[in-house]
This record gives C-alpha cells, sequence and structure tokens, in this order.
C-alpha cells in the first residue's frame, strides 16, 4: 500500500540524510521526499512518500519518530488529505506539434512559462495521477527533459501537523 | 568564566561525574588531552587501540548505573572506535564519545586526518553532534549524556574540530535539558497495565521473559518481587541474565538458541507470555512464524515503541519505563481482588517439571580431558557466584551463560547483539576499574582474545587484577561446531594455528600465567588466581577440542525443535 507520511524535523545539517539513511538501512522504499523550511525556520517540513505492509508502515513511523531530530511524524494518507506535485517539462515544439503542445497544456491546466523557436517549458501541478497522464497524453519523442518536485500534501480540514 | 573549548569539555565532564575516560591522543584532540593533565578529577586510563577504549567504558557503564566515557582522535581514531560504539549501539549502553575533528576550515578538503566521524557513526549511534561553535559545546554535552542515558538508552558522540576545542568561550553548564523533539515515555498507560495484570491471573500457562531492559532500567529488585508474588517460571534473554536470581526455583534458564529445554519450551506452549524489556530477538524465538503459530497473548513491556510488533505481534503493548512500570503492576497486584488461576498454574509446573527432568545441562565430564562446562562450574564455585563475569564470542560465551548462575545484575557483560569478538578483556578492564575490589573474569577463547591482546600492557600500567580464563580448544570452536553440524564437518579456516604460549606471553607483559591441561587441576588453578588478590593471572585452559555447545537450535528452525545432546543427531 502506498502512503504519504509528513513529518516535522529540527532544521539542523545531516537531519536529512537521517532520514535518508534510516530508509536505506533498513530497507524501506521511498517513492520520494521532499523537504524544505516551514515559516518557522526551525523547523523543517518533508513528505515522504512509501510502500508497505502495514506492518512495516507502522515500524517506519515508530523509527522516524525514534530519531532525536524528528519532532513529529503524521501518516496523512490514514484520512482526507491533499497531494500536489510541480513538474516542470521541457518539449520540442515546432511545427504543427507547437499548436498540439499547447493545446495539451491548456487541458492539463498546465502554463508555458517558457519558449523559444523549437522548445517550450510547461509548468504543471497536481497529483501524481494528474502529471503521468499528461505525459501519456503528450507524444513521448518530443519531451527533452522533465523534472518533479516529488510530492508534498497536507491534511484536509482541521487535521493539522503543527508543533 | 571564559574558558577554551577544550577547558569546557572537561568541565563538563566534572559537572556529570565522570570517573574515568577511556582513551587515546592525536593531533586533533590535544588541546583536550592538555585540559585534562591540568586537573584531577577526571581520570584518564591511556589503552593500547581505540577499539578497547570504547569497550572499556562501555563495560564501565555496563557494570554500573552511569554513563561510559571515551575519548578518541579524529581519522583513524574514530574509524578505530567504530566497533566498540556499534558493540554499545547493539546492546543499547548508554555511552558518550568525544572524537577530534580536524579544524573547521579544513573539513571537507581531504586534510590530514579527516573523515566524516558523524557520517560514518549515524547508523550506530542514538545521536551524534559535530560542534562547529565553541559557545554551543557546554549545551551540546549535556544533550549528550541526557541523550545516552534516558529512554532506550545508548551512544551519543560528540565531534569536536581543533579549533573550536582551542577557541574561549563563557562557559555555563546547563542544569536541564528541553528537547521538543526527544520526550521518551516513562510511565505506562494504567489501562493498558490492568489489562495486563487481568490477562496474567487468568492466565492457564503464563511465562515470563526478560531481557536486557531489566537490567538497564535496573528493576531486578521489583522483578523479583513481582515474580515471586505470581508463581510464574521466568527466563532471562542473554542480556537479561541477573535479572532475577539464577538459583531460584522458579528461574527456568535461557532461553533460544542455547536456551535450556524447558525455557524453550514453556515460551512456546505458554498462553500468556509477558515479556519485560526483551525484544524477541531471532537467536531468542527462532523461526518466527514456527513461534507465531501456537496460539498465546503477549503482553510486551517496553521504552521503544520500535521493539514492540517489530518481529512478533503483540496483544498488550506497554510503552514506559521496566521499573516504572513493574512497580505499578505490584501495586494493582496488592490491590487486586481477582483470583489467580492456581490451579492452572500448578499443572503448569507440573509439565515444566516434566521438561526439566530431561536435565539438558547434563555433560559427559571426564578425568583426562579438560571439558569447558566444568571449568565454568568451578568458577562459579570458586568465585561464590559474585564475581563480575565478562566473555567474548564464541562457544565459550554460551559455556559462561549456561553454566555460571548469575543472582544479581550487572554482572554479566557480552556482546549479545553485535556478538563482538574482542570484547572480553576490555569489559574487564571497564568493570575492574568500577569495582576495585570486586573479583573480576574474563572467560574468553583463543582466537577470540587475540582480537585485544594488547590490552595486556593496559592492565599492566592501571594494576588491573582481572583474571582471564582461557577456554583454549585451539578452534573458532563455534565456526567449527557450525561446520561440523550444518556443512559435512568441512571445517574451512576454524583451525588456527601457530598459536601463542598464553601464559609466557603474559608473562612477557609481567603478569602470572599459568597452563591448565588436566580436570584435576582446574579448581587448584582457579583457586591460585583469585588468591592473587593484585595480580592479573592469565589460565590457559587447554580443553576438549571438540565440545560442542548444546542445547541447540539451528538458525531458521523452531523453538521446539531442539538438539538436546550429540545423540540427538
Ligand atoms: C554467539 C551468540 C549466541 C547467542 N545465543 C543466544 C541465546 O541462545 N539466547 C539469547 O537469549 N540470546 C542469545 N544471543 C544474544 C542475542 O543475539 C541478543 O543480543 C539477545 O537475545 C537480545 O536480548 P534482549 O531481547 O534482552 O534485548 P536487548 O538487546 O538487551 O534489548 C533491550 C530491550 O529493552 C528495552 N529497554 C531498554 N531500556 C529499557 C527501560 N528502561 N525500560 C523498558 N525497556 C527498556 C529496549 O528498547 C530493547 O527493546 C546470542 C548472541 C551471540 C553472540
Ligand atoms: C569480530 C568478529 N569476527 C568474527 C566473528 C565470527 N565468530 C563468532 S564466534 C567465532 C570463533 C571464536 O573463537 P574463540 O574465541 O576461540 O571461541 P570458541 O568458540 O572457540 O570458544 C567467530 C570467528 C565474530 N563474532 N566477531
Ligand atoms: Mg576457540
Amino acid at each position: 500500500m502506498r502512503h504519504v507520511i509528513a513529518l516535522l524535523i529540527e532544521n539542523e545539517s545531516g537531519a536529512l540524510s537521517r532520514v535518508s539513511g534510516l530508509f536505506s538501512a533498513r530497507g524501506y522504499n521511498i517513492e520520494s521526499l521532499t523537504v524544505a523550511p516551514t515559516e518557522d525556520a526551525s523547523l523543517s517540513r518533508m513528505t515522504i512518500v512509501t510502500t508497505g505492509s502495514d506492518d512495516i508502515i507502522e515500524q517506519i513511523t515508530k523509527q522516524l519518530n525514534k530519531l532525536v531530530d524528528v519532532v513529529k511524524v503524521v501518516d496523512i494518507s490514514e484520512s482526507a488529505h491533499i497531494e500536489r506535485e510541480l513538474m516542470l517539462i521541457k518539449v520540442r515544439a515546432t511545427g504543427k506539434d507547437r499548436e498540439e503542445m499547447k493545446r495539451m497544456a491548456d487541458i492539463f491546466r498546465g502554463r508555458i512559462i517558457d519558449a523559444t523557436d523549437s522548445s517550450y517549458v510547461i509548468e504543471l501541478t497536481g497529483n501524481q495521477t494528474k502529471l503521468d497522464s499528461f505525459i501519456g497524453a503528450i507524444d513521448t519523442t518530443l519531451i527533452l527533459e522533465t523534472v518533479r518536485s516529488g510530492i508534498v500534501g497536507i491534511g484536509r480540514g482541521d487535521r493539522i501537523l503543527k508543533l | 568564566m571564559v574558558l577554551t573549548g577544550a577547558e569546557i569539555v572537561i568541565r563538563c565532564l566534572q559537572e556529570e561525574k565522570v570517573d574515568y575516560v577511556f582513551g587515546y591522543p592525536g593531533g586533533a584532540v590535544l588541546f583536550i588531552y592538555d585540559a585534562l593533565f591540568q586537573q584531577e578529577k577526571v581520570r584518564h586510563v591511556l589503552v593500547r587501540h581505540e577499539q578497547a577504549a570504547i569497550h572499556a567504558a562501555d563495560a564501565y557503564a555496563r557494570s554500573t548505573e552511569s554513563v561510559g566515557v571515551a575519548l578518541v582522535t579524529s581519522g583513524p581514531g574514530a574509524t578505530n572506535a567504530v566497533t566498540g560504539i556499534a558493540t554499545a549501539y547493539c546492546d543499547s549502553i548508554p555511552m558518550v564519545i568525544i572524537s577530534g575533528q580536524v579544524p573547521t576550515a579544513a573539513i571537507g578538503q581531504d586534510a590530514f586526518q579527516e573523515v566524516d566521524t558523524v557520517g560514518i557513526t549515524r547508523p550506530c549511534v542514538k545521536h551524534n553532534f559535530l560542534v562547529k561553535d565553541v559557545a554551543d559545546i557546554a549545551s551540546t554535552i549535556k544533550k549528550a549524556f541526557h541523550l545516552a542515558k534516558t529512554g532506550r538508552p545508548g551512544p551519543v558522540l560528540v565531534d569536536i574540530p581543533k579549533d573550536v576545542s582551542a577557541q574561549r568561550a563563557e562557559y555555563h553548564y546547563p542544569k536541564s535539558v528541553e528537547m521538543r523533539s526527544y520526550n521518551p515515555v516513562v510511565k505506562g498507560h494504567q489501562g493498558q497495565i490492568k489489562k495486563a495484570l487481568k490477562l496474567l491471573l487468568e492466565a492457564k500457562r503464563p511465562m515470563i521473559y526478560t531481557g536486557g531492559g531489566v537490567i538497564l532500567s535496573d528493576a531486578a529488585k521489583p522483578l523479583t518481587k513481582l515474580v515471586r508474588k505470581l508463581g510464574m517460571p521466568i527466563t532471562n534473554t542473554l542480556m537479561g541474565l541477573g535479572g532475577y536470581p539464577a538459583t531460584d526455583k522458579q528461574y527456568l534458564g535461557m532461553p533460544g538458541m542455547h536456551g535450556t529445554y524447558e525455557a524453550n519450551m514453556s515460551m512456546h506452549f505458554s498462553d500468556v507470555l509477558l515479556a519485560i524489556g526483551a525484544r524477541f530477538d531471532d537467536r531468542v524465538i527462532g523461526d518466527p512464524n514456527h513461534f507465531a503459530a501456537e496460539p498465546r497473548k503477549i503482553i510486551h513491556i517496553d521504552i521503544d515503541p520500535s521493539s514492540i510488533s517489530k518481529r512478533v505481534k503483540v496483544d498488550v503493548p506497554i510503552v514506559g519505563d521496566v521499573k516504572d512500570v513493574l512497580e505499578e503492576l505490584i501495586r494493582l497486584l496488592d490491590e487486586n481482588t481477582q483470583k489467580q488461576d492456581t490451579d492452572a498454574l500448578a499443572t503448569w509446573w507440573k509439565q515444566i517439571d516434566e521438561w526439566r527432568s530431561r536435565d539438558c545441562m547434563k555433560y559427559k565430564n571426564s578425568d583426562e580431558i579438560i571439558k569447558p562446562q566444568y571449568v565454568i562450574e568451578k568458577l562459579w564455585e570458586v568465585t561464590g557466584g559474585e564475581a563480575f563475569i565478562t566473555s567474548d564470542v564464541g562457544q565459550h560465551q554460551m559455556w559462561a551463560a549456561q553454566y555460571y548462575k548469575f543472582d544479581k545484575p550487572r554482572r554479566w557483560l557480552n556482546s549479545g547483539g553485535l556478538g563482538t569478538m574482542g570484547v572480553g578483556m576490555p569489559y574487564a578492564m571497564g568493570a575492574q576499574l568500577a569495582h576495585p575490589d570486586a573479583q573480576v573474569a574474563c572467560v574468553t577463547g583463543e582466537a577470540s582474545i587475540q582480537m585485544n591482546i594488547q590490552e595486556l600492557s593496559t592492565c599492566k600500567q592501571f594494576r588491573l587484577p582481572i583474571k582471564i580464563c582461557n577456554l583454549n580448544n585451539r578452534y573458532l570452536g563455534m565456526v567449527r561446531q557450525w561446520q561440523e553440524l550444518f556443512h559435512g564437518g568441512r571445517y574451512a579456516e576454524s583451525y588456527m594455528d601457530s598459536l601463542p604460549d598464553f601464559a609466557k606471553l603474559a608473562e612477557s607483559y609481567g603478569h602470572i600465567g599459568i597452563r591448565v591441561d588436566r580436570p584435576g587441576d582446574v579448581e587448584g588453578a582457579l583457586r591460585e588466581a583469585f588468591s592473587r588478590k593484585k595480580d592479573l593471572v592469565f589460565l590457559d585452559f587447554q580443553i576438549d577440542q571438540t565440545e560442542n555447545v548444546y542445547p541447540m537450535v539451528q538458525g531458521g528452525k523452531g523453538l521446539t525443535e531442539m538438539i538436546l545432546s550429540a545423540e540427538d543427531l
């Protein structure tokens, strides 16, 4: 099962490697991991997308909690939540492909944020499936480069992860 | 008061009432050694290899209730320390290790004797720090001690660049520590404790299984009280020996791979299993599926939530400190009105006594060749069961655990989790320094002892009168046993040629060495050794080369699938 784990961690050097080291040492999967400081500069927030049986996910949250720098851990995928990912995708845009690319970007509510004679950079946000379907929908031979941020996630309504 | 970083380090150690620092100097810690030199409260023990410094500090902690402290230089000093740190980590031993680092400006430049100590040790410490500002030294060391000894204990490393130890700052040692990210649970949940008690009282075939957590939490007293009140059978893991008196009739011996028949059968066929500060290690329960196949309710008390339901699903988890929870259980039991099922318990004891009557620890003694079991039995007699016993890793370790009956906690020092050959002598050093008047014996093998044999020199310098009992079988015995049983008797590299004359070797360091060849001389040699209160005596027992450790549960097998003796094969 796929799970989205959000955590608050002391914003100290080495904190990220403690988390990633834990996953590799114990053989847990990481699909994606994102991290950035929060409005409180002493804290970073991390979103980790992982997969595993219930037992493994239970161990993952326990092991994360055990890290001395980790302040709070929540499996936000246990209840209603929102996930977003940002993708920047550079595509060849010449001839008839140019118009088609623009049309596809519009359909997926993407924005063209850079254009040259022969290429576009399209910015797209959404959940993982939406970004995957965009890639599925365009002619993949036209893709020059893609970069994805990995998932960030937040609980809905009054489910709040804060100190 | 303005002090140098090095002076601050030493002040902090004084503040923590550290008696001994075990270490080895080098360039990156010269300022710290200079500060150490100029005071007398904190004493330094100069070892001959950094690994031994960590082991000795670890043993100091194991044999007392305090935090062990070690000091090493950057680069090779730190890498030599890693085995020791990992050993302490695997057994949850509270330690603070201070390592020197190259100057801050040189970090990342491939400087002389630079390694990423924080990176290398990260997976084998509870936590570690690189101190970049002299003003942070005191608060970091305070945190290090706090982390090492609270919650699930463990080693904490503080890496200090050379320039930081030379700079000056206002010294102030914090009185307490607040860490928003670290708040271990001590008090167990009331509702859960009540549930546990109810289950125990209703149990028809109860079994109590305790481990290192009892020792670490200093809970032997409340444990003994509770177990006696309940009248239930108990087993202690290799790390938990001495948590409950081994000479008591409710004690069934050690469980697991080399545990007793009665302990393993009772673990397996219990209907309620109370696990206390023990982590369902693979050497204890064997194949987890085989173990889980027999239905039983499990209550698990542990301070580390990640130890619970890790290998075995638990029905009543209680997160908290063993001592705290046991005291609460005793209190609830005292005011309890529910009747215990004593009839069922009596029937259960009948079954257990039948298992016991197999006498799985019996061995065939000989008057021609020394049996290792016999040496340990005599060691127990000669020391009145009161000694601090350290061991290395191998068959001798198992025989020591099986045949020395530990009645008190913190008397048995060995590497259970990592299984590190070479700990024996440094452990004896740490224990002897912590208990100068006590009898301290190191039970070892001719291979293990050679992994830190250089410490004979440290023992001379610090006049440590430890007794080394070398169960010399001229084999990597534990390896040879597995090869005999599971690899068709092909003894690949498990025989050591060219062994030294250990008695002479000990003498060359200024100690006493005695070689013992005959069973009739075992007791006399032991008595002679322990009568020499001021001398280190190296007893080199030439034992039966091919003796094996039984009972044995082969790796991956179920707990009830024991080989009880050679006749079972
Ligand atoms: C050659 C060899 C053979 C071995 N054979 C056996 C064998 O036959 N039988 C055997 O038992 N072992 C054997 N071992 C040892 C084995 O590998 C494990 O080290 C050992 O079984 C673990 O002991 P434990 O479960 O008591 O846990 P420990 O490693 O001692 O862990 C302690 C547990 O208590 C918890 N704890 C710590 N402090 C507290 C506190 N204050 N309050 C509450 N909980 C706390 C910790 O979180 C942890 O879960 C062998 C080792 C070697 C090297
Ligand atoms: C550092 C290290 N290397 C290898 C091993 C694997 N090992 C476990 S027991 C053993 C043999 C120990 O021989 P000895 O000290 O003579 O003890 P014996 O088993 O003969 O009593 C070995 C090599 C280990 N535990 N530790
Ligand atoms: Mg040997």
